[in-house]
């Protein structure tokens, strides 16, 4: 792949058009972010809510728009602190698409549990700009500022049943132990400044690929993993994720459990094979093997259907760490590629999931139990079914997305000759099925003792489910397409950079006798 | 009539037929009675297709046939490679026979969710058929792992009182067990950039794979614990008398009848296929535990007081043939581990039929809960009989060639071998027979039973097929054994190269 003359762009002091369109999806979605918060206090309290909602899902497939527009122009914008290539067009489209899936779900939800829906819907589509801007960002202090927007709302949506203990202490939770491990992001962006003389993600790669690595660079990266972990909900950095998930709105776990992790992993791909520290996999690996199986043990025992979603988003974290088994340059193509299509096809069916546990748990989130899917089989045959596809999905069953974004993060471990890694994740994978299998046991097998009451699905869940469900079959039998796209992308990603000029503090210190 | 295209698209017709047919049956309106008959019309349609292969097979050719290799997935680089040998044809076609026979079987048994059942029944038939014809290792985990879902399903949602408990456990078995085939296949394809079985096995018989002889132990293993666990090898049996007890007619039918054989195919197919060396090495214990297999389930079967369990307990005593024939390396062995395979199908699906005809009307397996039912039942006494005796292996019935075979190979390998086994088929008559006097001979215990009717038209027609099997393979065995031999000698040649290597040496 030839670089696009784009790329060979210096910095320059005012921002020139087409830097502008390398950020418009972000653009678009704020101004339809204010604009639903604008309108709020003018509609009606009680209409208006879905008027606002459909604001916002249009405001994604704008989104969406703007992310193909700004496809055709990739580059370097506002002075190489954005940039725009086949890996963020990739991501953004995965986290706009998740959003507008999440939007369409909350219609019902909203009104079920007497939300007010005019912040919620802006929120979301902020949190939505903050985890895009994530995946386009190449300057660590810009992703902390994107981390932080992205955050920040989904410490707010977790608090949104505002009624609920059980939804504010999701809430307070999510905050404290959030800035807590985003402070420890920030403070390895200060030592890698200090380490290399720059945030910028290309020109540390450069640097680094000129010189032996100092120590300090290895202490930059624990902690920027550290930061980054937590996001992922990778052990052991994952004890916040049940308690929050099970407060939470379904809704909005559906969300935040796929957008801002997806942009973390971003992050995380960029800052990991960019920056191509030598020798900083291990840790990884040892996150990896650690989430699989504590996020897999623990979901056996679950009895609450979020908590039990929220311990198998550990498990899939782990998998998805997978990807990161890479022992040379070459070879590190696969393991992005592999970890792009995990966000995507998990994307896919944890917002379907999600979407169903919203609809079922009803007024008061009171239907969430395993019980409670007893029987669900007879009396709502399609949720059911709709159900049972995402979670074969999540088990990893041939034709459906999760099979082969297993496969390929497995594959992309036994290429990096990491046996030991592939046999756990395939032993967890296994012993994973078991808890899915409970609840499809649950609403086929078990006659109701005590039958929940299932509402008829409304059009727009119908919508975001019908869209769910095709995505999760379309990766799972023409993973072709997609998985193409991924892998040209990760070859973008790995090409080294050429365009950033070394800052002049750099040049003087790697003069420097070490 | 035999024109080119046809014979490249026929395998995959084969294949996809019953899959498109569950696919039309969603669409189809929830009338019952249109249901069933849409669903035999599909299998026997299937059935017939896959006559054709049968038909215009070359018997004397060794390699595969009716061969299609297209791209599917670029990068990695997997195949839509299939095509089929002496092995695979027959036990598709042992597919594709069964499933009308347990459409007919559960014409009248299966009444609650009769659209479901019988759209999980052709998913499961298409996943069974893809199995047997699957040359890329990717396409054919792809297909193993597809069959695990319907199956479950079938005993979990239709099964009998602990039915949960049973699909779960099968489920969370071979699951866990085909995890570690997925780390072997993924270690091949890592080390070749191959999915591909006919290039994998010429890489790997060359030499040519970087850091197969330190792997090659852990590979063989990782491929045989999954087909052990489905066979199911002793010690890996124990899913197996709970999945049967529990399983629908027609499950325990193709459970019994195809779904073990995947197992035993996957044995010939690629643990001998690729691993010539190391099968070599490890048959020692195998042919003990396959050893251990056939008499132990044979005993335990003999005071099984549930009769479904009984010939559940026979199946791992007839499966233990068919592991003693494969690791006995020789010609006769392995071809009469492939007709055992094909005979144990017939008979006893036929079995399970039958057993499932006795629980219909009277809701029980227990033997002591019948006795005297000839008097009642003359029809029903006689078919179970017949297919009895072909399942203890009564000359010119199909038992009686394929556990020939196996007891001469065994005992061209090694004589001790042969006396064992050949106690198996002492057994074996021991607990069949035995089971036939309490159930069907004295008086009738129970005045219940007198009034118990007997097999019905569509009974009849699920187990006749097979008691006609069962005489045609007892009586011509060369139809099969013909296209059987040449596919058997050339899975035999590199063993022949290693016997000569250590000979040179």
């Amino acid at each position: 792949m030839t670089m696009p003359a784009a790329f060979v762009q210096t910095s320059q002091a005012i921002p020139l058009g087409v830097d502008y369109i390398r950020i418009l999806p972000e653009l678009v979605l704020s101004a339809f972010g204010i604009l639903v918060m604008v309108l709020e206090p003018l509609v009606d309290e009680r209409n208006g809510q879905k008027v606002l909602g459909w604001i916002a899902f249009v405001g994604t497939l704008a989104g969406l728009g703007s992310t193909w527009y700004m496809s055709m122009s990739p580059g370097l914008a506002f002075s190489n602190m954005v940039r725009v290539d086949g890996f963020s067009v990739f991501f953004h489209f995965v986290i706009i698409a998740i959003a507008s899936g999440v939007i369409l779900s909350s219609f019902e939800y909203m009104a079920v549990q007497r939300i007010r829906a005019g912040e919620y819907y802006a929120l979301i589509l902020f949190g939505v700009v903050g985890a895009a801007l994530m995946s386009s960002a190449i300057e660590l202090v810009l992703i902390f500022i994107a981390l932080e927007i992205s955050s920040i709302s989904s410490y707010i949506l977790a608090g949104f049943r505002r009624n609920q203990a059980a939804s504010s202490e999701a809430s307070l939770k999510y905050f404290l132990l959030g800035s807590f491990a985003t402070a420890f992001f920030l403070y390895g962006v200060a030592l890698m400044f200090g380490a290399t003389g720059s945030t910028n993600i290309d020109a540390i790669s450069r640097t680094l690929a000129a010189a032996p690595a100092p120590l300090l660079v290895y202490v930059a990266m624990v902690l920027l993993l550290i930061g980054l972990g937590f996001k992922v909900a990778a052990a052991p950095l994952h004890v916040w994720t049940p308690d929050v998930y099970e407060g939470s709105p379904a809704p909005v776990v559906g969300f935040m459990s796929t957008a801002p992790k997806a942009a973390a992993f971003a992050v995380l791909l960029r800052v990991v094979f960019s920056i191509n520290a030598p020798g900083r996999f291990w840790l990884i690996w040892v996150a990896a093997a650690l989430s699989m199986t504590l996020g897999n043990v623990s979901a056996l025992v679950q009895n609450n259907v979020k908590r039990l979603l929220a311990y198998s988003s550990i498990a899939h974290a782990g998998y998805q760490l997978m990807a990161f088994a890479m022992i040379s340059r070459e070879t590190s193509g696969d393991g992005i590629s592999a970890a792009m299509f995990y966000a995507a096809s998990y994307a896919a069916m944890n917002v379907g999931a999600f979407a169903v546990v919203s609809h079922f748990a009803n007024a008061g989130e009171r239907y969430v139990t395993l019980e409670d899917y007893e029987g669900l089989g007879r009396s709502s045959p399609i949720l059911a079914a709709t159900l049972t596809i995402f979670l074969l999905s999540l088990i990893g069953i041939p034709m459906t997305g999760g099979f082969f974004a297993k496969f390929y993060v497995f594959g992309a471990a036994m290429k990096a000759h990491l046996v030991w890694l592939t046999v756990i994740g395939v032993v967890n994978s296994a012993i994973g099925s078991y808890y899915y299998l409970r609840i499809i046991v649950m609403m086929y097998m078990r006659e109701a003792r005590k039958p929940a009451p299932v509402t008829p699905i409304p059009a727009t869940l119908g919508l975001a489910l019908a869209i769910s469900v095709l995505a999760t079959l379309y990766l799972g039998i023409l993973p072709n397409r997609v998985l193409q796209y991924a892998q040209e992308s990760a070859q973008e990603l790995l090409a080294p950079p050429s365009s950033v000029p070394a800052p002049p503090a750099l040049q003087a210190q790697t003069a420097l006798p070490q | 009539m035999n024109s080119p295209s046809l014979d490249s698209m026929i395998v995959t017709l084969v294949t996809f037929a019953p899959l498109a047919g569950a696919l039309l049956l969603v669409l189809l309106p929830r009338r019952d009675r249109d249901i069933r008959i849409f669903s035999l019309v599909v299998s026997l349609l299937t059935f017939v297709l896959s006559l054709h292969l049968a038909v215009y097979f070359h018997r004397a050719q060794s390699g595969f046939q009716y061969e299609i290799d297209k791209p599917w997935i670029s990068s990695p680089n997997i195949h839509y490679h299939i095509g089929i040998d002496g092995i695979s044809l027959w036990l598709v076609i042992l597919t594709t026979f069964l499933t009308p026979l347990c459409v007919l079987i559960s014409w009248k048994s299966v009444h609650d969710r009769v659209k479901e059942f019988f759209i999980i029944l052709l998913i499961l038939e298409t996943a069974l058929i893809g199995v047997f014809i699957s040359l890329d290792l990717f396409l054919f985990y792809f297909f193993w792992e597809a069959t695990l879902i319907p199956m479950a399903l079938l005993i979990g949602i239709f099964g009998h009182e602990r039915k949960v408990y049973a699909a779960v456990k099968f489920f969370v078995y071979t699951m866990i067990a085909s995890a570690f085939m997925l780390a072997a296949i993924l270690w091949l394809y890592a080390h070749t950039g191959s999915f591909d079985f006919v290039t994998i096995r010429d890489r790997v018989l060359s030499g040519a794979v970087p850091g197969f002889p330190a792997a090659a132990q852990w590979l063989f293993l990782g491929f045989f614990i999954a087909f052990a666990v489905k066979v199911p090898v002793f010690p890996f049996h124990t899913w197996l008398p709970d999945a049967h007890v529990e399983a629908p007619t027609a499950g325990s039918v193709l459970l019994a009848g195809v779904l073990l054989k995947m197992g035993t195919y996957g044995m010939l197919r690629f643990n001998l296929g690729l691993f010539p060396e190391q099968a070599r090495s490890n048959a020692w214990w195998i042919v003990i535990l396959a050893l251990i297999g056939i008499i132990y389930g044979a005993l335990v079967a003999m005071v099984q007081p549930n009769l479904k369990k009984l010939v559940a307990y026979s199946s791992i005593s007839h499966l233990g043939f068919v592991v003693l024939g494969i690791f006995s390396f020789t010609q006769s062995g392995l071809n009469g581990a492939m007709f055992v395979m094909l005979a144990h199908g017939v008979s006893t699906g036929g079995l399970f039929m039958l057993t499932g005809i006795l629980h219909e009307r009277r809701h029980t397996y227990e033997i002591s809960e019948f006795g005297g039912l000839a008097g009642p039942t003359p029809i029903y006494a006689a078919s179970f009989l017949f297919i009895l005796l072909a399942s203890a292996g009564l000359p010119l019935l199909n038992g009686f060639i394929g556990e020939f075979l196996v007891m001469n190979g065994a005992f061209e390998a090694r004589a001790v071998y042969g006396v064992l086994a050949a106690t198996g088929v002492i057994w074996s008559a021991c607990y069949l027979l035995w089971m036939y006097q309490r159930v069907f001979y004295g008086k009738v215990t129970h005045p219940v039973n007198n009034s118990i009717g007997d097999m019905d038209g569509f009974e009849m027609a699920a187990v006749w097929p097979c008691a006609a099997a069962t005489l045609v393979m007892g009586v011509a065995p060369i139809l099969w054994l013909g296209a059987i031999d040449p596919a058997i000698h050339a899975a035999l040649t590199p063993f022949a190269q290693v016997v000569s290597k250590v000979v040179g040496q």
